[in-house]
Order: structure tokens, then C-alpha cells, then sequence
């Protein structure tokens, strides 16, 4: 697991590393390109487990914030036709974040198989009432138009991925992965380990515990949320299948343990390696890829339990 | 009243259902506190299994009787063993002793992984068994006609939860089985093999996972997903009547069996919404569920 | 006699058919150093725990200078000054010394911890190296605290308890674990420490020498009840406690 020397602020390498992604814009072949955000939109939810991971608690229904944004941002754009890319964002996590506080009341004194069982079973309540509302598309869910960004639309011919788009995914995944990172370093990131470690000692140093665990329940729904508006908008379409299913919230935790919580890029490129490897697998073993992504799983529990991370840290501790 | 009369014995008859699919999880999680995702495999193995015995036999002889029923138990229990021993022998002793939340983790890995190999194993196509449900003729209750394989699954059922219930309580190595539940430690410092009990517990859970699998293959359709979709209804029935309970798994079965059933008579659509609202509003009052016991940490 | 900055009244508590405490009606003055003794199960911890707003008490009242605080959270208590050490230390047993008390003092006494400031600031550092100074534990500053012996992870227990500063403290079996020879070596270094902070103490203790030098009053206590309660000299002197709680012999420390 991670020690607290694994937090340190890097400003730099997440400025540096959207600056390179800006960069290479023209030099992406589309599909590249489409890989690497939805990566950023997939691997904002992973970062929102991650920083419940680092309190020690796992989601099974993760799947439900991640719903919630992809439908706010279908909903205000099917019914009240907004199309601003901004204004969707900003919709998906206040809804998802409201929603996150009311439902915290409730999770905040759940640990363990607790905590992830009643997620799952919030999550499947939302299942339940979007496959069955025909107001909300039912199983088929909706369509998305292809979104602006304050006032500037894309050109009839520019296809989904506007370069628009990609800038405002990367460059806003940059700024929420540099809160997160602060977050991480503040006393609520270090409250997280101790109600890892040790809750009851933690309460004894006058933190609540449960304040603790809402606040990041809360964070972590708003990240899904982002997450789940940026789907959207890339992929096109919202079905409750592909985000508030139990399936969609096993592949986020299996995304959020392949990277490890040792450092707010390890989702981002856990769900990276987790999108390429899916394209090609869907390809070329489509029987397998289930199985693939369980013995990857079965094999980071047992030798890598720091994730992909842990061997960045590890190269790096022998080349100090 | 002919409403009435329908939803009882329907409610019964799902509940039974639900029983019979989730004992195996409870069991499990009671004795070894894991929480097996794969038991959703377990289940569909089970079904494929018995499925493709029973299309098997029928296809040679005609009139099967009751060879059919002993080809759903026999898949059951081959299943069970050879999977059941897999999956505890070669996955979980790796992880006994960490965390709950990774072992769930594992499970998680182990049902991935069974889905595909069954895709590999049975291919995408559905398989149906049907001709056991029709060895009972029909019997009429109230007026209405009811299959007779279903209502015999409600004594069986009962059958098969007070035989449990009994094992556990009234033999001897079900008495050794309560000190390892109650403290592995001093169980295995009275000279108890605690190891030796978790794989015991493991597959008596595993086959009852298949059975449960097996004897739903007549009611369904054998299809990949189906364990995927039993798993959460699984857990949902077994943390209503708090994890580990097999007099909890009871009630959960038939909370989830009547609310279910009352649903799909008066609002189709809120089916699957109201087994989930019962299991969360029970995890959020009483997350030890209905018959556990909230435990205070002693410092 | 002096105003208490600690009262009890009438506290009670059941478990079951255990009465784990009856009619507790103890007070403690600021300054005082208070010694607790009582063989196993009489009680000892839970009064520690009712105190601490671990456990609600059943019946009673207690009071923190002057002001009701039954019924009051763990935090509130930590607020109003109140902290205390455990029979078992609890630690962080993944970090090591250093990283305890730097988590300790860094998220201390934060209901909402803020989350826009770095914790790992200078005069956090320099307080929980501080903290390890006084305590004697600096040498051990990079040792995980799940491979740490014993008695160092009683001083870190106690350390993480005087973080913040607190009026008065609890200590449960502070010496518990701890070598025969050892003990007076840790609890003098663990009292002038806390003499120094100006903190009230409280503290329960099987070794009666240990007792006798160190506390100013002893509160003895049976099977839930308050048994005496004087200067250490009448208590241990006292035939009841002889026969119920010294005159054995002193009970192994339950730290199972
Ligand atoms: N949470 C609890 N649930 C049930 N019984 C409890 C609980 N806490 C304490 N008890 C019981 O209350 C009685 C008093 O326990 P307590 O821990 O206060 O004793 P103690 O004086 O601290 O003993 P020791 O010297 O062994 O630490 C004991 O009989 C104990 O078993
Ligand atoms: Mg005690």
C-alpha cells in the first residue's frame, strides 16, 4: 500500500502532460485521438475510486455518479437544448454532487463489503428506474448532439471529436487531476489514510471520520460525473447498460486497482492501457476479453497489490 | 381473492427459487467471511451443465422420467466439486487473510474469467431443458394451474434449508464449525484444521451455487449473462437477512420473492427497483441485515 | 478542595448481564494525578470509554469543567480536551513513527479537515519531530510501527494522545507490556512529559509500586463499582482493596 511519502504535488508533470497531449492534436490519427479522451473520461471515475481507495473503501456501484453525469448531460441537452460543452460539465457534477451529499448522510458509517454492497445497490436502483422509464429513452437511452463551447461550433463536416472537444477534456481533466493531487496532500487526503489505518485513533484527534468519508464520497461522485459527461459527449449516446449496470462499475474498480493509488496519474493510464488493450482484444479475441481482464486483476492482487504505479515507484527508488 | 391466491403462491415458489441461489453465497460468507462473486459462475455452470446433460439424454431415449432429475443433481455436484475446489484451492488460499474487500476482489476475477471459459465451453447459443419441469403434470391451487416441478421446488426447497440448518446445529462437526466461525484462532489452536472446514464450507457452497443453477435450467433459458444478472439478486436476498444467516437468507428470500412478485402484478416496471430499494434501505438501518448482530469494537 | 475540572455522577453501565459500571461517582481536580487500579473486568476501561464518548453511559452524568458532556461524540470530547491512550495503542500500523505523528499533528482537531492546504507544512514537521524528542521514540522516527517493540509503541500511543494539548488525559495501562525493570524508566519519562504540559492525569495501572510513586490519588474499583478512592496510602492500605484488588497477585495485562 502507499505510505504518505507517495503524495507530493506534481504541478509540472500534469501541466507537462496535457501540454504534450495538446500537442500531438495534429499529429493523433483519429482514432488515437478518440482513445486518449476517453481514456481522460474513464479514467476521471478511477481517479474518484482511487481517492476512495486511498480511505480504504471500494465502490461496487461507482456506475451510478458516472449515470448520473452521462444522463444530466443527455437530459439538458435532449430537453432544453443546451449544447455547451461547459455548461453540461457543470450540470453533470452539480447533479451528481447534490445527489452524493444526500446519499453520504447514508454511506458515511459504512466500511468494507458494506460500503461497496450498498453502492452496488444504489447504482442498481438507478438501473432499475432508467431501463424502465420511457421518459428517460429506456434501454435504449439517448442521443447526443455534438456539443459547442461557448458559442463556438464545430464546422458540419468535423465529425464528433472536434479538436474543441479534446482541448476542453484535456485541459479540464488536467485541472480536476491537479485539485485531486492538492487534496490528496491536505489533511483530508492524510484523514483518508487514517481512517484507513486507523479510524478509532483518528476520531481520538477530534476528526470526523464520517466528515471525511462524505466529503470524499462527494468528490468522488463529481469526478464520475465529469467522467460520465465526457463519455457522452465522445461517445454520442447514454444507455443505462453501459453506466449504471454493476458490469460498468466492476470495470472502474478493475481500472482503479490496475493503477494503483499511488498517484493521480496511475487511473489516467490505467484506463489508458485498459481501452487499447480492449480494442484490441475485442478484435482479435473477443471470446477472451473477460478473461484477460480477470487473471490481469487476479495477478495485480497477487503480485502487484501497489498497481501499475507501484513499478513507477519502484524504477524510481533505484534510480535515486 | 384469486389475485391473492396467486401472488402467495407465486411469492412462494420465487422465494423458494431465490433460496436455493443464494444459500451457497451466505454459507460461504458466514463460515470464511468471503464474499464469492463467482458464485453467479457457479450458478450458470450449473445451469449450462444440467441443461446440456438433460438435451443429452433426451435426445437417445424418449420417455426419461426421472433419469433427468438425477442428471440435474449429478451436473450439480460435478460442477460444484471441480469448480468449487478450483476456486478455493487455487485462488483464494493466496488471499486468505487480506483484506475482505480484496478477497471480494478475487472472486470478482475468478467471475470474469468463468464467463468467458462458459462462452469458450457452450458458445453464445441459448440451451433449454425443459422436459423435467413437465415430469409433475400440473396441479391446480385456488383454481389456477400451476406447473408441478415448480411447486415441488417449495418442499425440496425447505428440505434443503432445514437439512443445513440441522448440519449445522445438531452434528458434531457442525458444532466444530460454529467454533470456527466464532473464532478461528482458538478453533485452530483446540486442534480443529480450520483449513480443512474452509474447503469443506467452499464446496458445500459451490454445489449448492450449481444446484441452484441446475434446477433453475428447466425454468429458463440458458443464455451467457445469466449469472451475471443472479449475482446481484443474490446478494441482494442474503444482505436483506444479513450476510452469513442461513435462517436470513429465508427471509430475505421471501421479502425480495413478495416484493418482486407483488410488483410484477400491480407495476411491472418497478420489478427489479424494489428488490434493490428493500436490500438498500436494509443495508442502510441494519447493515449487519435483519438477523445479524451489530458488533461494538471493544478497546 | 480545589473546583474538578472532571465529575462524575452516578455512571452505569450494562452489557447484557454484565454491569460493567454502577453509581460511579468520582471527581478530579486540574493538576491531579490520578491513579486507577481494579483487577480485570472491574470496569476501568469502560469508564475511560464513557468519558472519552466511546460509550454513552446507560445512567449518570459527567461533567468537564462544570459543563454537561454525557452523551458527547469521541470529537467533542477530543475538543473539549479530553484525550486519552489505550490499553492496545492505536496506531497507524501501516505508517512509520514519524508519519503517525506527522498525520496526528497535521489533521488534529480538524472536524472538516480543509482540503486546499498542503499538511506537510515546516511547523508540522517540526512539531511531531518535537513530539518524538520528548517522548524518546526519535530513534525509532523510520520504523514502520507494526514491526516497532512494545514499548515504544506505548509511548507513541500516549504521544498521539497528547497531540493537541490537552486538559486532562487518560491513560489505560500505560505500562502494560512493558519489562518490570523498564517501567518506572518509561512512566517517569511519560509523567514529567505530561507535567510539563499542564495536563490533568488519569491513569490505570495493575502494578501497584508503580502506583504508589506516581499517583497523587487512587480510585479503586470492583466489579463496576467504585470501591475506595483516597491518597494511595489509604487505598492500598485499605482492607477491601488488599483482599479484592492488591492482595492477589497482580493480574496479567489483558492486551489479547
Ligand atoms: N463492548 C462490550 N460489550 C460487552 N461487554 C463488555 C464490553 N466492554 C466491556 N465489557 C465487559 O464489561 C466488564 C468491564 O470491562 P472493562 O474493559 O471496563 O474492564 P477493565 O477494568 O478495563 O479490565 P482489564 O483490566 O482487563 O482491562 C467486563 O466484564 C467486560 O467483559
Ligand atoms: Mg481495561
Amino acid at each position: 500500500m502507499t505510505t504518505l511519502r507517495n503524495i507530493r504535488p506534481t504541478t509540472a508533470g500534469i501541466a507537462l502532460a496535457a501540454a504534450a497531449l495538446l500537442g500531438l492534436w495534429p499529429l493523433l490519427p483519429a482514432w488515437a485521438a478518440h482513445t486518449a479522451a476517453v481514456s481522460l473520461g474513464g479514467g476521471l471515475v478511477a481517479l474518484g475510486l482511487m481517492i476512495l481507495i486511498r480511505f480504504g473503501l471500494v465502490s461496487f456501484g461507482q456506475g451510478l455518479f458516472f449515470a448520473i453525469g452521462g444522463y444530466a448531460a443527455a437530459l439538458a441537452n435532449q430537453f432544453l437544448g443546451i449544447t455547451d460543452m461547459l455548461v453540461l460539465s457543470v450540470a453533470g457534477i452539480a447533479a451528481a454532487g447534490t445527489i452524493a451529499w444526500a446519499l453520504g448522510y447514508i454511506v458515511r458509517g459504512h466500511r468494507g463489503i458494506f460500503f461497496a454492497m450498498l453502492n452496488l445497490a444504489f447504482s442498481m436502483i438507478l438501473f432499475g428506474i432508467l431501463a424502465k422509464t420511457v421518459a428517460l429513452g429506456s434501454t435504449d437511452g439517448f442521443s447526443v448532439g455534438v456539443p459547442t463551447l461557448l458559442g463556438v461550433a464545430p464546422g458540419p463536416e468535423a465529425g464528433r471529436l472536434t479538436f474543441v472537444l479534446f482541448g476542453f477534456i484535456v485541459i479540464s481533466s488536467a485541472l480536476v487531476a491537479w485539485m485531486v493531487d492538492r487534496i490528496l496532500a491536505s489533511p483530508v487526503g492524510y484523514a483518508g489514510q487514517g481512517v484507513r489505518e486507523n479510524e478509532l485513533r483518528l476520531r481520538y484527534l477530534g476528526v470526523s471520520a464520517r466528515g471525511a468519508v462524505h466529503l470524499a464520497y462527494i468528490m468522488a461522485a463529481k469526478l464520475a460525473a465529469l467522467g460520465g459527461v465526457f463519455t457522452v459527449l465522445l461517445i454520442g449516446h447514454v444507455t443505462p447498460e453501459d453506466t449504471a449496470y454493476w458490469t460498468k462499475s466492476g470495470e472502474f474498480v478493475f481500472v482503479a486497482i490496475l493503477g494503483g493509488a499511488g498517484n493521480v496519474a496511475a487511473p489516467f493510464i490505467a484506463q489508458t492501457v485498459f481501452e487499447l488493450v480492449r480494442t484490441f482484444a475485442l478484435q482479435y479475441v473477443p471470446e477472451a476479453w473477460q478473461m484477460l481482464l480477470g487473471i490481469t486483476l487476479l495477478l495485480v492482487i497477487l503480485f502487484l497489490p501497489g498497481g501499475l504505479w507501484s513499478l513507477v515507484d519502484r524504477l524510481r527508488g533505484r534510480n535515486a | 381473492m384469486m389475485a391473492l391466491a396467486a401472488i402467495v403462491v407465486d411469492s412462494l415458489v420465487y422465494a423458494s427459487w431465490l433460496f436455493i441461489v443464494s444459500i451457497g453465497l451466505t454459507l460461504i460468507f458466514g463460515v470464511m467471511n468471503v464474499l464469492n462473486v463467482a458464485h453467479g459462475s457457479l450458478y450458470a455452470l450449473g445451469a449450462y451443465t444440467a441443461a446440456w446433460g438433460v438435451g443429452m439424454y433426451v435426445g437417445g431415449a424418449p420417455d426419461a422420467g426421472y433419469v433427468l432429475l438425477a442428471i440435474m443433481l449429478v451436473a450439480a455436484i460435478v460442477v460444484g466439486v471441480l469448480v468449487g475446489i478450483l476456486i478455493e484451492r487455487g485462488v483464494l488460499r493466496w488471499v486468505y487473510g487480506r483484506d475482505e474487500i480484496v478477497i471480494v476482489l478475487a472472486t470478482y476475477a475468478v467471475f470474469l474469467v468463468l464467463e468467458d471459459v462458459m462462452k469458450l465451453i457452450f458458445g453464445p447459443e441459448s440451451y433449454i431443458a425443459f422436459q423435467p419441469r413437465f415430469l409433475f403434470g400440473t396441479v391446480s391451487v385456488a383454481g389456477i394451474p400451476y406447473v408441478g416441478y415448480d411447486l415441488l421446488l417449495v418442499p425440496l426447497v425447505a428440505l434443503i434449508g432445514v437439512g443445513i440448518w440441522a448440519a449445522i446445529h445438531r452434528t458434531r462437526p457442525g458444532k466444530l464449525l460454529i467454533a470456527v466461525i466464532h473464532d478461528r484462532e482458538i478453533a485452530s489452536a483446540l486442534g480443529i484444521n480450520v483449513a480443512r472446514f474452509f474447503t469443506v464450507t467452499f464446496l458445500c457452497g459451490a454445489i449448492l451455487g450449481a444446484l441452484g443453477g441446475a434446477l433453475s435450467a428447466p425454468l429458463i433459458s440458458v443464455v451467457p449473462g445469466i449469472g451475471v444478472e443472479l449475482i446481484v439478486l443474490a446478494f441482494a436476498v442474503v444482505v436483506i437477512g444479513g450476510l452469513g444467516s442461513v435462517e436470513g437468507a429465508a427471509i430475505g428470500a421471501l421479502l425480495v420473492g413478495l416484493g418482486r412478485t407483488a410488483a410484477v402484478f400491480f407495476r411491472p416496471e418497478l420489478e427489479l427497483f424494489v428488490v434493490f430499494v428493500v436490500m438498500t434501505v436494509v443495508l442502510a438501518v441494519r447493515p449487519e441485515g435483519l438477523f445479524g448482530k451489530p458488533q461494538t469494537r471493544r478497546i | 478542595m480545589p473546583e474538578a475540572l472532571l465529575e462524575t455522577r452516578g455512571l452505569g453501565k450494562t452489557f447484557g448481564a454484565v454491569v460493567a459500571a454502577e453509581d460511579v461517582s468520582v471527581s478530579v481536580a486540574a493538576g491531579e494525578i490520578v491513579g486507577v487500579i481494579g483487577a480485570n473486568g472491574a470496569g476501568k476501561t469502560t469508564f475511560c470509554n464513557m468519558v472519552t464518548g466511546y460509550l454513552t453511559p446507560d445512567r449518570g452524568r459527567i461533567l468537564f469543567r462544570g459543563t454537561d458532556i454525557t452523551g458527547c461524540t469521541v470529537g467533542e470530547a477530543t475538543a473539549a480536551g479530553i484525550h486519552r491512550s489505550f490499553q492496545i495503542p492505536q496506531l497507524f500500523p501501516g505508517l512509520t513513527v514519524y508519519e503517525n505523528l506527522l498525520l496526528s499533528v497535521g489533521v488534529f482537531g480538524h472536524r472538516r479537515p480543509p482540503w486546499w492546504k498542503p499538511l506537510v507544512r515546516p511547523e508540522i514537521q517540526q512539531e511531531a519531530r518535537r513530539v518524538m524528542e520528548q517522548y524518546h521514540i526519535a530513534d525509532s522516527a523510520e520504523t514502520r510501527v507494526d514491526r516497532l517493540p512494545q514499548g515504544v509503541r506505548k509511548l507513541l500511543d500516549i504521544a498521539m494522545a497528547m497531540v493537541g494539548g490537552p486538559a486532562m488525559i487518560l491513560l489505560d495501562e500505560p505500562t502494560s507490556g512493558i519489562s518490570t525493570e523498564e517501567k518506572f524508566d518509561v512512566m517517569g519519562n511519560v509523567i514529567d512529559a505530561l507535567r510539563s504540559s499542564g495536563a490533568t492525569v488519569l491513569f490505570v495501572e495493575h502494578d501497584m509500586d508503580v502506583v504508589g510513586r506516581y499517583a497523587d490519588r487512587v480510585i479503586a474499583f470492583r466489579e463496576g463499582r467504585v470501591l475506595a478512592d483516597g491518597t494511595p496510602r489509604e487505598v492500598l492500605e485499605n482492607p477491601a482493596v488488599i483482599e479484592h484488588v492488591v492482595g492477589r497477585r497482580p493480574p496479567r495485562p489483558t492486551d489479547a
